[in-house]
């Protein structure tokens, strides 16, 4: 039985993953059509390509179904809890980086850490009769980076796209999003507290701690680990 | 490890013994209305309860814990005085620990009593330390009236007591506020500007959002005021400390909180009603002089106790939770009252653990 390895099957995401595994001699490729979510393998014996959608690589390797996978890091942490006892970080591949980061309105004057979102969210509640709206996808992390810095009074609204228009549209007040280049944030009015970064994320190559191996995987595992060392 | 039918079997052992110290039994819904859970903890509920929901009744908890039901039934229709007792599963996510249950057997006894609220403290604790005799447990103790007390008598404004209140339990953000408001940790970068601006709001961003420009300034106003409060002062600060490290038997506990008293006066009534349980206490056979106080003991894990706090705990098994939990939580049923209120105390064992206990010391 080979490896399986698992890429995200869209986009620059996996462009971007089949080039940094190219340079490192080992081709990847979609086998047949576009539409046809099989892969090849070339260059390396043992290893065999699964796409999947990026957002499912880290339950599969949770599970135990893949080997290996490359997603990122804010996908990881968010959907594992356990991530630490369940992956184990082989490499960081040096693109798809995003910073998760709380973002308030920029007209918010009086606002510019944790502790004034707070404060903001204690009097927001009274003026207005309900939490604070906090809008995101990354239910997870954002609590547990909220929790940790003492910050109460706020309700995650769930936002699984165009996060940022959701203050305009007055369904939430604050947002926790990924972001690059903060270009997007500023096009919507919104600025990122100065101590509202809750992680920095790229892509990045993991190995599930939960997967059984056979002694001929493990031989595949520790002789694809040295090819990517050599790259 | 006991059996689901072992649990049981002992859960309701422990809950005749509560009828027979008076109490009625009641059996609160498994799925409980999620709104209320998320008014009184926020977020923090949602990492520790299942929630599910259907489209009619929106979100529902399965019931994390009893006592807030209990609660919520009695100040809807319950006679006074009431003890209730109770047994039944409760359930928490345990996504970090996969050694702990996520569904577990509690059983429970809630006292509503108007007289006397020291005698209702050193009844629940007894009865507790009766069902617990003879486990090598070890009891904490603690009172989060004194804490409190110490904070809304502080010579500072409301708005600071207010927001030292709201994080009480929350050691490390109430850490932060203090030393801000003793005036050793500035502000953020820019923060005197703005407070100085003529026109703070002028900034050349539109307004979006629902927290209206009205909100903004008010919020400027209270910081400019802010800015202008003297600092609480060292003799506070320092009392403050003191009394958060008192960490000794109970008489001898009362008796450097008495000390701190001298410096925090405003502490003096509490410390009343913590003498006044010494003696409930003796009264009902504790050893007081053997019983452990610290008056931090409860603030990171029992959010809506506001009075005496205890915890019962398995000597060299720091891996199993408290086995037993309990205290005061007057403010509670104001909270849920409608304008009603009433002193209520109570608590809940793990019968589960106390079998482990059994099994492992045999």
């Amino acid at each position: 039985m080979s490896l399986k390895l698992g890429v995200p099957s869209k986009g620059r995401l996996m462009e971007k993953t089949f080039s940094w595994f190219e340079k490192r001699g080992i081709t990847l490729s979609r086998s047949g059509s576009d539409r046809e979510y099989a892969g090849r393998v070339e260059g390396i014996e043992g290893v065999s390509l699964i796409l999947l959608s990026a957002g499912e690589i880290p339950r599969e390797l949770a599970a135990g179904r893949i080997h290996l996978g490359v997603t990122g890091i804010d996908l990881v942490q968010e959907k594992l809890p356990r991530w630490e006892q369940q992956v184990e970080e082989i490499s960081r591949l040096g693109f798809g980086r995003a910073d998760l980061v709380i973002a308030a309105p920029a007209c918010w004057v009086d606002v510019d850490t944790l502790d004034d979102l707070d404060a903001v969210a204690a009097a927001f509640r009274k003026t207005h009769g309900h939490r604070l709206r906090i809008a995101t996808k990354y239910h997870r992390l954002v609590r547990e980076f909220l929790t940790d810095a003492g910050v109460a009074d706020y309700a995650l609204v769930d936002s699984q796209g165009a996060t940022e228009g959701t203050v305009v549209n007055e369904t939430a007040e604050a947002i926790a999003d990924i972001t690059s280049t903060g270009e997007t944030l500023r096009a919507n009015h919104l600025k990122i507290l100065s101590d509202g970064l809750v992680l920095k994320s790229q892509a990045t190559l993991w190995r599930s701690r939960e997967a059984t191996y056979t002694p001929q995987q493990k031989a595949f595992l520790s002789e694809f680990l040295d090819r990517l060392k050599s790259g | 490890m006991p059996s689901r039918s072992q649990i049981l079997t002992r859960a309701a052992m422990m809950r005749v013994r509560f009828e027979a110290a008076g109490a009625q039994i009641v059996d609160p819904p498994l799925l409980q209305p999620a709104e209320t859970l998320l008014d009184l903890y926020g977020e923090d509920i949602r990492a520790r309860a299942y929630v599910t929901s259907d489209a009619l009744r929106g979100e529902q908890m399965l019931r994390p814990d009893f006592t807030l039901p209990v609660v919520q039934m009695h100040m809807a229709n319950g006679a006074e005085p009431a003890r209730y007792t109770y047994s039944g599963e409760v359930f928490r996510r345990q996504e970090h620990d996969p050694e702990r249950s996520n569904e577990y057997v509690q059983v429970g006894y809630e006292v509503f009593d108007r007289d006397n609220p020291a005698g209702a403290d050193a009844e629940v604790f007894s009865l507790f330390a009766l069902q617990l005799s003879g486990l090598p447990l070890r009891a904490a103790t603690g009172d989060i009236g004194i804490l409190t007390a110490a904070v809304q008598g502080m010579k500072t404004t409301e708005r600071r007591k207010a927001a030292l209140m709201r994080h009480l339990w929350r050691p490390r953000r109430f850490r932060l506020l203090i030393e801000r408001f003793a005036g050793r940790k500035p502000g953020p970068e820019g923060r005197d500007a703005l407070l100085d601006a003529k026109g703070p709001l002028d900034i050349g961003v539109p307004m979006i959002g629902k927290r209206r420009a009205s909100e903004i300034e008010a919020r400027i106003d209270a910081l400019r005021e802010d800015r202008e409060t003297p600092p609480i002062t060292d003799t506070e600060l320092a009392g403050l400390e003191t009394l958060l490290n008192v960490r000794e038997t109970m008489p001898f506990a009362l008796e450097q909180l008495r000390d701190v008293a001298v410096d925090l006066p405003q502490i003096a009534p509490a410390l009343d009603r913590l003498e006044d349980r010494v003696a409930a206490l003796q009264t009902r056979g504790v050893d007081v002089e053997r019983l452990d106080f610290e008056a931090a003991y409860g603030r990171t894990s029992m959010e809506y106790y506001d009075g005496f706090v205890f915890g019962f705990y398995a000597e060299g098994r720091p891996d199993l939770p408290p086995i037993a939990t309990g205290g005061r939580y007057d403010a509670l049923t104001r909270l849920l009252g409608n304008g009603a209120e009433i002193p209520a105390v109570g608590g809940v064992l793990r019968p589960d653990l106390m079998l482990e206990i059994e099994e492992a010391t045999q």
